[in-house]
């Protein structure tokens, strides 16, 4: 059972990386939530994949505890956030949010 | 065992493949539906690797909420075309992407093989003195108790951020007649299976998180046949709510200081105990919270009192 989990780890660093590159492009404030919980979703791919120990041995905890708690937080900031965006977009058009207009 | 290598590269290849179409696809709606289902194959990733505890809270909290709040959040969000970055831009930002995930990849690589350090055979020595027997709640609530509270702290000044800008979501009206016979087979259940997977977080996968998640979930069905069958929430009861794990977590984590002894560090003869205590009161405050995270707001209609924007009717 040698190459398994490096194989999800791999994906975690790829889904990482694609995930920091889309949350940094100028989109919609919610498309740029979505990407960084993907990218969020690649660390925690990789540091479950480092507590996998093959199919008869139990796994280590502690990076799923750590990753547990990364889920619960990654899902309050997404809230804030989107609660933020909210607030923007109820907010009168000012100069702030019209950038196209020359 | 080829059968499990067969199945690991289809699973790894619609995990990548559902993150390029959810960060891609041309519309915002197309994006978020991509996203759930990205989190619902997260989910069974964490099932393959032998992470259940994972698994349940991807699936009730990464792919359900998160993706029920995406979908709220939808109707006040354009599409937004913008002017797509110079051609130069891309390409140099694209290579820098590149060669960092490369980078990553050969540091992901250099780690493996992995070896059991001392934390972790420490864990597993030390099981019994936890009080639980299964070791991600020992970690949790034992071990590493201090993460697990200043995470409650981080959900609780999320709540309080959310609670200060504005009210909440509006449910959706024209789902009421649809949800609400689903409504009242699915919150009795829900509430049923929250008690159960706390409870069963002492020895199995579950807890006081996934449990909590559940109860927001009732939440959000109550949310989507609109409110009008549930007693209004109070702002003294809310604050209860919202205060009352983290406070008992404080609480249980300041009593051993009076035997001389380490902040949160319990009685072995009691920690069992204490940790379901603390569990119980944390699943309150927990699916307070994230019910909260999901509204989007204050629960109450006309908060703030004077509105920036008054030609909503609230």
């Amino acid at each position: 059972m040698g190459s398994s989990p490096l194989l999800y780890a791999v994906t975690g660093a790829l889904i990482f990386g694609i995930g920091l590159l889309a949350s940094l492009r100028d989109e919609a404030l919610l498309a740029r939530i979505i990407a960084i919980n993907i990218s969020g979703v690649g660390v925690f791919l990789m540091l479950v994949s480092f507590a996998y120990r093959g199919f008869e041995l139990a796994p280590d905890p502690i990076p799923h505890a750590l990753v547990l708690t990364g889920i619960v937080v990654a899902v309050a900031a997404s809230g804030l956030a989107l609660a933020l965006e909210k607030r923007l977009a109820e907010l009168p058009k000012s100069k702030t949010h019209k950038e196209d207009s020359p | 065992m080829m059968i499990w290598s067969v199945i690991d590269i289809l699973i790894c290849a619609l995990v990548v493949a559902l993150a390029m179409a959810a960060l891609y696809a041309p519309a915002l709606r197309q994006r978020v539906m991509f996203f759930i289902a990205f989190g619902l194959v997260v989910a069974i990733t964490w099932a393959r690797l032998h992470a259940p505890d994972l698994a349940l809270a991807e699936a009730i909290i990464g792919a359900g909420l998160t993706g029920a709040m995406l979908l709220m959040s939808l109707d006040h969000t354009s599409d937004m075309p913008r002017e797509p970055a110079s051609y130069g831009l891309r390409i140099g930002s694209a290579a820098m992407g590149g060669v960092l995930i490369l980078g990553l990849m050969m540091i992901v690589s250099s780690l493996y093989p992995i070896h059991d350090g001392a934390p972790t055979l420490a864990v597993s020595q030390r099981q019994v003195e936890s009080g639980v027997s299964h070791p991600v709640t020992a970690v949790l609530l034992n071990f590493r108790a201090w993460d697990t509270l200043l995470e409650l702290a981080v959900l609780l000044s999320a709540a309080l951020g959310i609670l200060n800008l504005g009210p909440a979501r509006r449910s959706c009206g024209h789902a009421a007649s649809l949800t609400d016979g689903l409504a009242r087979v699915l919150v009795p259940l829900l509430i049923l299976s929250a008690g159960y997977l706390l409870w069963k977080g002492a020895f199995a996968p579950g807890g006081a998180f996934q449990a909590g998640a559940v109860l927001a979930s009732a939440a959000v069905v109550i949310h989507l046949t609109g409110w009008e069958k549930l007693p209004r929430v109070g702002l003294r009861s809310l604050r209860l709510l919202l205060l009352v794990g983290p406070t008992l977590f404080v609480a249980v984590g300041l009593l051993p200081l009076l035997n001389g002894q380490a902040f949160l560090q319990y009685p072995v003869e009691l920690a069992g105990l204490l940790i379901l205590l603390i569990e119980s009161a944390a699943m309150v405050s927990i699916a307070g919270m994230l019910t909260l995270v999901y509204l989007g707001g204050h629960p109450h209609a006309n908060w703030p009192i004077e509105l920036v924007n008054p030609k909503e009717p609230m």
